[in-house]
């Protein structure tokens, strides 16, 4: 392959071409940024509970079971979209009432279903992780994912 | 093994076998679960178990390429490397780190991003100790000769240290957040990582098979130009669903259908330089894993890849067992494949020795090997009839999960055999050495040895 090419035509198209690959993806990355600032998520509805509530989820590592947004573990429900279906679009107080209820159920111990562990989440630690699972629900994904299933 | 200093990487080697053994340990922890869904839910809950895993890999690899960087600066270089003793506390500071985020995670002590999840003490830690290799085989480099191989590898090992910097970033927004946490996770995967794989892949095949460096130089270069140009803007498929614009769809879709090319390139590269070469080098193991690795990447990484990077596929298949079975077979075939290769060249060297314990290297990697494939089909089985149930028809995760089953244990059966196949290679490295040669092996007791 490529007997015509060089050692140092290679090198150089190695390097040259890396940078303008990076550089574009630099570029698209920064506008992409604006985007979400600006359109695809709710900054505004980004408030002081909302950023609690994800310091919440990182804090238990909700993640290595769940998956947000499609990434994660794949051990337990996606809860990108929990918010969906849990009906919080047209009965916004029973999803939050029930979200919350789920969790304070756990762990069910039904034998041969996975287990939740217990959390003990104050008021306000629950309050706001469900703040933050209402809002990420209301990030514009593209309509992802194609069921409320998740 | 020519110079002294090149024995730098012994420890290095030990310290990222003991963490691959953990690591398989929790793995099978973790596959238990799947199959028992109450096993240890009190002690460790899964997402422990899954944190280890994970991270065991990420710094039995990081360690690895720090010893296989070691080993072979000093041939390539033609230089003692700067201070051993430099390496020897570097590599202290990061066992230590990454042995005391282990400890943490069972006390529940972590941060709370996938794969990032070290507390910040140990995440500078890292970066102090990181830091510290660079300077030491940088130095080493700056001293001596410079190749295409070394050179090569050096950027990818300080691109790698430059995008880490992205893991002290945690935006408040969770779409900024995933936005530049695939700046780490991405760009070192299916980025600078791959420099780091050519290069020693590279250097492999120049010690084995005795092709003249210029034509591997050069195919070193077409190679890790094809992954950096495909590789950054395919990081655009991990944009298609977390609130960034919709044109990642086509660029997502485009680069990282391109993203296969440089594995295939591996692959007929590593071929193509075995049938040339001349010399008939005596580790046909090593020989094996140098062939197997770039092998096993293309079909793990290239093509289980390619598999759901289509946008349209992948808004069916985003998060499912397809993905675990994508991750799991590109990281074995791409760097643990590539570790150990570099571990079976270098040990009889750094023990000089004659290649030895050679039968039973290849039965652990066959052993290993054939697991982590079948590991891969089950997942895959599972991913399809999971996307199909929970992302066409609309069923309830757990409903689908518990349609499963089968697959989840057919998944530990193998997790078990990629045990056994560990245990085979661990004592072929590190057991008393017994020379054996494989069958058909008479010309190879001719070859010329420690080259």
């Amino acid at each position: 392959m490529a007997d015509g090419l060089t050692k140092s035509a290679a090198r150089n198209i190695f390097y040259g071409g890396s940078l303008f690959f990076f550089l574009v993806f630099a570029g698209l990355t920064a506008h992409s940024h604006w985007y979400m600032v600006n359109v695809s998520t709710d900054s505004e509805g980004l408030t002081d509970s909302v950023k609690h509530g994800k310091e919440v989820w990182e804090k238990n590592m909700c993640i290595n079971c769940h998956s947000i947004m499609g990434e994660g573990a794949y051990f337990a429900p996606e809860l990108g979209n929990v918010w969906e279906r849990y009906g919080g679009h047209e009965n916004p107080e029973a999803a939050r009432a029930g979200i919350s209820a789920w969790i304070r159920a756990q762990p069910l111990d039904v034998e041969g279903r996975r287990q939740m562990p217990a959390y003990d989440f104050s008021d306000e630690a629950m309050s706001s992780l469900i703040d933050f699972l209402e809002w990420t629900d209301g990030i514009d994904d593209q309509d992802w994912p194609p069921h409320p299933a998740g | 093994m020519k110079y002294e200093t090149q024995k730098v990487a012994l420890p290095f080697f030990m310290v990222a076998m003991a963490l691959f053994t953990l690591q398989i340990v929790f793995g099978l922890l973790a596959a238990t679960v799947y199959a028992w869904p109450n096993f240890m839910a009190e002690v460790m809950p899964f997402n422990i178990m899954r944190v280890s895993h994970t991270n065991l890999l990420i710094v039995w690899l990081l360690i690895g390429f720090m010893g296989s960087t070691y080993y072979l600066m000093p041939e390539e270089a033609e230089q003692e490397i700067h201070s051993p003793n430099l390496a020897y506390l570097q590599l202290a500071i990061f066992a230590f780190a990454g042995a005391a985020a282990l400890v943490g995670y069972q006390f529940g002590i972590h941060e709370g991003r996938e794969f990032l999840e070290q507390p910040f003490w140990v995440k500078i830690l890292i970066t102090i100790s990181f830091l510290m290799f660079l300077f030491n085989t940088s130095m080493t480099l700056l001293k001596g000769r410079k190749t295409a191989i070394n050179l090569v590898l050096m950027l990818g090992l300080w691109l790698a240290a430059v995008f880490w910097l992205f893991a002290f970033y945690n935006p408040t927004n969770l779409a900024v957040d995933k936005l530049y946490w695939w700046w780490v996770v991405h760009l070192w995967v299916e980025g600078v990582w791959e420099l780091i794989m050519a290069s020693l892949l590279g250097y492999l095949l120049i010690k084995m098979t005795g092709v003249d460096r210029e034509v591997i130089e050069k195919w070193l270069y077409i190679i890790v130009g094809l992954a950096l140009f495909s590789g950054l803007l395919g990081t655009g498929h991990h944009y298609y669903w977390i609130g960034a614009p919709s044109y990642w769809q086509p660029i997502g879709s485009i680069f990282s259908t391109l993203e296969v090319a440089p594995f295939f390139a591996m692959v007929v590269f590593a071929f193509t330089m075995f049938w040339k070469g001349s010399r008939n080098h005596p580790n046909k193991a090593a020989m094996l894993w140098a062939l197997g690795c770039p092998t096993v990447a293309f079909f793990g990484a290239g093509v289980w890849g390619f598999m759901h990077t289509l946008s349209f596929v992948n808004y069916y298949s985003h998060g499912t067992q397809v993905t675990a079975a994508h991750g799991h077979l590109a990281f074995y075939g791409a760097y643990v494949m590539l570790i150990l290769g570099i571990i079976t060249y270098a040990m009889p060297q750094i023990r000089r020795v004659q290649p030895y314990n050679q039968v039973l290297n290849m039965w652990g990697f066959w052993v290993m090997t054939s697991a982590m494939c079948f590991m891969t089909f089950t997942l895959t089985f599972a991913g399809v009839v999971q996307t199909h149930l929970q992302r066409v028809i609309g069923m309830n995760y757990m409903e689908v999960q518990d349609q499963l089953g089968l697959f989840y244990f057919m998944r530990l059966g193998a997790g078990v055999a990629v045990a056994v196949g560990a245990i085979m290679l661990l004592y072929a490295f590190f057991g008393p050495a017994r020379e054996q040669v494989p069958a058909g092996g008479t010309q190879m007791t001719t070859g010329t040895g420690s080259v």
